[in-house]
């Protein structure tokens, strides 16, 4: 920490060693976006209701505007910028749009981040599972439904190349 | 979205460290878990700590494990280790189920169970199935250390018996009796990420058709989470039965006390009380192993 206040942390963003000096009061959503211009997590209402800027902390979903920067030191975080490449992401990419699982598209990317954890956690997870591992993320658009429908294809289509 | 109010961010290397840190800045400072309820209430200006004291790297808090009679879980569990511990969902049912419906996936993967009862909600999930479990708290200070039974731990809403130089390290819980059964049911405005209208846990431990211990909590119906001794005192020694039980249940209801807000009324959160009462004692009564 220096006589600001203001300290170096060092974590990984999607595979990438990353050093910043961060402010104590910066979420990680705002180091994200604001500093980092990684813009897939959305910053609906800053308070843990809405899951749009879910991230992925050491592979875990977590809410990135209830996380601070300082928290992060020396830790994983993954964004969808990062999830390109994953056979998860891109078998969820497939049946989203297959299925018309996105409208506005503002909760999409948290939506993505929850569902893969899921994925890599039960390859072949039940509706319920699904409804209870995106329980966290609010969409005001699809009704959920077709949402649910392409996570469940999804893992049908990995079970299936697996 | 602008930024939350800044202060000084500490960060102790060990459980010694935040100790001493917290000896020194007491009342100006607040411990950092999970910051599940301190970074929206900071946001608010609720509350302005000049100095916050981050323990979320502190790992020696974070375990979940038997030792002897005992379960010891370290007050930097985190909601979702300890809804996915074998041990828990062995032993201690009740809190797994709490556990089960508390927040949501994010929030779980955060939130700690010392920080759920540090915040000291009546509405905290957590804190009717300890009660039932008659679980134990062990605060630390640059004083030393303490227990503090956790019937003694809620003091009032969003107060809680510790010291401003003290930290929750652990909670203690002996493991549900042999041929007990227990429930927890939370009723909320939605499934997900809601905050309990009302919640119930139930124990009761069974010698044949007799019951031989009852215990009952609510929570978000009286300024704290609250035991229900008058309504577990009409079970004891009774058969139990249906009926016992729906008479038994009536009673909740003098000793709790509900405020009307934006979750629900006064009157509403009575009915609710003996009606979630009844359903979790039957439910109990149902999952007794015999
Ligand atoms: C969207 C959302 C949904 C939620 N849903 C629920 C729900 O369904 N049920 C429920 O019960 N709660 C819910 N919560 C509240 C919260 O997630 C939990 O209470 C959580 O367990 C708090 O833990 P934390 O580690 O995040 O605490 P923090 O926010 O880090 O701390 C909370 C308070 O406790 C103090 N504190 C923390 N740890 C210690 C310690 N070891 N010693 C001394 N003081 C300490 C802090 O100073 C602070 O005052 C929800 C919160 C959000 C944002
Ligand atoms: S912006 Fe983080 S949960 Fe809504
Ligand atoms: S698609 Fe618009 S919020 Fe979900």
């Amino acid at each position: 920490m220096n006589e600001t206040g203001n300290l170096k942390i060092k974590f990984t963003l999607n595979g990438k060693p990353i050093e910043y000096m961060v402010k104590p009061n910066w979420t990680l959503l705002d180091l994200l976006r604001k500093e980092l211009s990684v813009l897939s997590p959305k910053e609906g209402c800053s308070r843990g209701d809405c899951g749009a800027c879910t991230v992925l902390l050491n592979g875990k979903p977590v809410n990135s505007c209830l996380v601070l920067a300082p928290q992060i030191d020396g830790k994983e975080i993954v964004t969808v910028e990062g999830l390109i490449e994953d056979k998860e992401f891109k078998a969820l990419k497939e049946t989203f749009i297959e299925k018309g699982a996105v409208q506005c598209g503002f909760c999409t990317p948290g939506i993505i981040v929850s569902a893969v954890a899921l994925l890599r956690e039960k390859g072949n997870p039940t509706v319920q599972d699904i409804e209870e591992a995106l329980e966290g993320n609010l969409c005001r658009c699809t009704g959920y439904i077709r949402i649910i429908e392409a996570v469940k294809q999804a893992a049908e289509k990995l079970q299936k190349t697996s | 979205m602008k930024l939350i109010p800044p202060y000084r961010y500490l960060r102790p290397k060990n459980l010694q460290e935040a100790v001493e840190q917290l000896g020194r800045y007491g009342e100006e400072a607040k411990i950092l878990a999970g910051g599940t309820d301190l970074i929206p209430m900071i946001r608010d200006c609720l509350i302005t700590p000049k100095t916050m004291i981050d323990i979320s790297f502190l790992d020696e808090l974070r375990y979940i494990r038997e030792e002897g009679d005992m379960i010891k879980i370290g007050a930097l569990a985190t909601h979702s280790e300890i809804l996915k511990s074998p041990l828990i969902n062995g032993k201690t049912g009740v809190l797994a189920k709490a556990e089960k419906v508390l927040g949501a996936t994010q929030i779980r993967n955060r939130g700690t169970i010392g920080g759920n009862l540090c915040n000291a909600s009546p509405a905290a999930d957590t804190a009717p199935p300890l009660m039932v479990l008659n679980a134990k708290l062990k605060a630390i200070s640059v004083e030393g250390e303490r227990i503090i039974p956790i019937e003694e731990f809620f003091t009032g809403p969003r107060k809680n018996a510790l010291k401003p130089n003290e930290i929750l390290v652990e909670v203690q819980v002996s493991p549900e009796p042999e041929k007990s059964g227990s429930s927890f049911i939370k009723l909320g405005r939605r499934r997900a990420l809601t905050l309990s209208v009302v919640s119930t846990a139930a124990l009761i431990v069974m010698d044949g058709v007799k019951c031989r211990d009852a215990r009952i909590a609510l929570g978000a119906v009286a300024p704290t989470p609250v035991r229900a001794k008058e309504t577990e005192k009409l079970l004891i020694n009774k058969e139990l039965n249906g009926e016992v039980i729906s008479s038994a249940a009536e009673k909740v209801v003098e000793e709790i006390n509900p405020i009307t807000d934006v979750r629900g009324s006064a009157e509403y959160r009575r009915e609710m009380s003996k009606v979630l009462t009844k359903r979790c004692l039957l439910e109990a009564l149902e999952s007794v192993k015999r």
